[in-house]
């Protein structure tokens, strides 16, 4: 399976994005904003980062850039998408995903290993996860507050569509503790944390075990490939 | 060349930090009677050629739809620079 990582000028977590696919047995594939060109790839990941100096509003221009293109026609043919991060800003911005990521609701920059709870199992990007797992990566955003009005933010909560929940203190004043989103389809997520950095053993988040042993990010990558050889 | 003034501002609702920050600044200075201040953002649209109310209503679609974002932002004015040139 070869998943794509899209860089966009500022993206910043392509690198461990791609390392993150090749650590779960994928083939990486590295995309460019500027191209029209997917390259054959079987999914997409968005990367975190600060495209375009998040100038305009974080994602805006990113979501508007060539490759965007050829990215929003594949998530609406049922390719699976995730959007890490800024990634997950250019998916809204994109309106591949509804709602905005505004600036924390404390000012502050927070950079720290975060516990989620898995909403919704059933994704592209999920599947590998139990209904209402508790999950810690690393979460490193100032505008990672998520906001949509009451009708949508209704329509998200009764169709399932919030995949991850933050635990314990809301880091950002999202509304309903919302760490990140999925659509109707389950092919596309997106969410504020950073899988991509709890991939391997002594570069992860803290667990009871040991310290930086956390992985819990990679079954998002292993359940894309799952995801991809269940279609096969 | 005419030129297209844009504002945005952030939703009344919605936390502005930055005119929090400067608010915070004005109050310390005190002696004057400005109780809070709001930040939002000016975009200049240089127009080539002359500004007929077909270009006036796209610079109101670029406004609504690139320009800002309907979840957090609302658009306050789409004007036609006064003094400008042509």
């Amino acid at each position: 399976m070869r998943i794509g990582v899209v860089t966009f000028p500022g993206s910043l977590d392509d690198r461990d994005a791609q390392r993150a696919a090749r650590i779960a047995g994928a083939e990486p594939v590295a995309l460019w904003h500027g191209d029209h060109d997917l390259q054959g790839v079987d999914a997409i990941v968005l990367p975190g980062g600060f495209s375009y100096g998040d100038y305009l509003r974080c994602g805006a221009i990113a979501a508007r850039s060539p490759i965007m293109r050829e990215v929003v026609e594949a998530a609406n043919s049922g390719m699976p998408v995730l959007g890490i991060c800024n990634g997950f800003q250019v998916l809204v911005e994109a309106h591949l995903l509804p709602g905005g990521l505004i600036r924390n609701d404390h000012g502050d920059f927070v950079c720290r290993d975060q516990g989620l709870r898995v909403e919704n199992a059933d994704t592209a990007w999920t599947n590998g996860f139990e209904q209402g797992q508790q999950i810690t990566v690393p979460l490193k955003n100032g505008e990672g507050g998520f906001i949509a009005d009451a009708e949508t933010l209704a329509r998200l909560e009764g169709e399932g569509l919030v995949a991850f929940r933050y635990t314990g203190l809301n880091p950002n004043g999202s509304l309903n503790d919302i760490a990140g989103l999925t659509n109707e389809r389950g092919n596309v997520a997106g969410l504020m944390p950073h899988p991509e950095h709890a991939v391997e053993p002594g570069f992860g988040p803290d667990t009871d075990v040991a310290m930086r042993s956390g992985i819990d990010g990679l079954t998002f990558f292993t359940s894309v490939l799952r995801h991809a050889l269940s279609r096969a | 060349m005419p030129t297209i003034v844009v504002e945005v501002m952030p939703k009344a609702e919605l936390l502005d930090p930055a005119g929090k920050a400067v608010a915070g600044a004005l109050r310390r200075e005190g002696g004057h009677p400005f109780s809070d201040v709001r930040i939002g953002k000016r975009f200049e649209l240089t127009v080539d050629g002359a500004v007929t109310d077909a270009v006036l209503a796209q610079a109101q679609k670029l406004a609504d739809e690139m320009l800002s974002n309907s979840v957090i932002e609302d658009v306050v004015k789409v004007t036609v620079l006064e003094g400008a040139v042509a």
